[in-house]
């Protein structure tokens, strides 16, 4: 079981591709983040995709990235950022440094 | 490996915006959709996982309503909600008042 996570820490997207209904967008997987903010515990939308109920509750997080981090071409501000909700067992502490 | 319909990042092109009046299915199937999950028969997410199952090339031959319903009438199929041929009756019951003459 992933620790929870707190406004300002450091996060890593798990690198997955499983089948199935994920809410993870995959330009974020295996990219590193900060958390912005803690948000409620909602059942488990991989789960109820099959029907399932979704319980117990995970965790979601708005974690905040930069646009420079997630785009190598990109063309905006250097500190344009885009925050994404994920769920907890999404996110592990981050691997690596600031950069 | 990226969902074909994990679309967020990819060359897009310009968007239409412009607004479009939607047909009335289109509209019976967002009601539909309400209906069955305020009943506790399906969820949201099973709607999409429906629609993110179709495979790329139905996924971009279909449009937007047209997932929706496909999804919804598979996953009412494999509840037991509908039966394959329930569906498959009424569905050539509605071409036979269609193909009749006026």
């Amino acid at each position: 079981m992933n620790p929870p996570f707190f406004a300002g820490d450091r996060v890593t997207v798990r690198r997955a591709s499983p089948p199935g209904h994920v809410r993870t967008p995959f330009y974020v997987r295996g990219q590193t983040g900060v958390v912005e903010r803690v948000l409620d515990a909602f059942a488990n939308p991989e789960e109820l995709a099959y029907g399932r109920s979704g319980l117990p509750r995970v965790r979601l997080y708005r974690v905040r990235f930069r646009q420079l981090d997630l785009w190598p071409d990109y063309q905006g501000q250097p500190g344009d950022t885009v925050d994404v909700e994920i769920f907890q067992h999404w996110l592990e502490p981050a691997r690596e440094e600031v950069k | 490996m990226r969902a074909h319909h994990d679309l967020g990042g990819l060359p897009a092109g310009p968007i239409d915006l412009t607004e479009h009046a939607k047909a009335p299915w289109e509209k019976r199937t967002h009601a539909l959709l309400w209906l069955l999950t305020r009943r506790g028969i399906m969820t949201v997410d099973e709607l999409r996982r429906g629609i993110e199952s179709l495979g790329a090339a139905e996924y971009d031959r279909l449009g937007y309503y047209e997932r929706w319903i496909t999804s919804i009438t598979h996953t009412l199929l494999q509840k037991g909600v509908l039966t394959t041929d329930e569906l498959g009756r009424k569905l050539a019951e509605v071409e036979g008042r269609e193909a009749r003459p006026s």
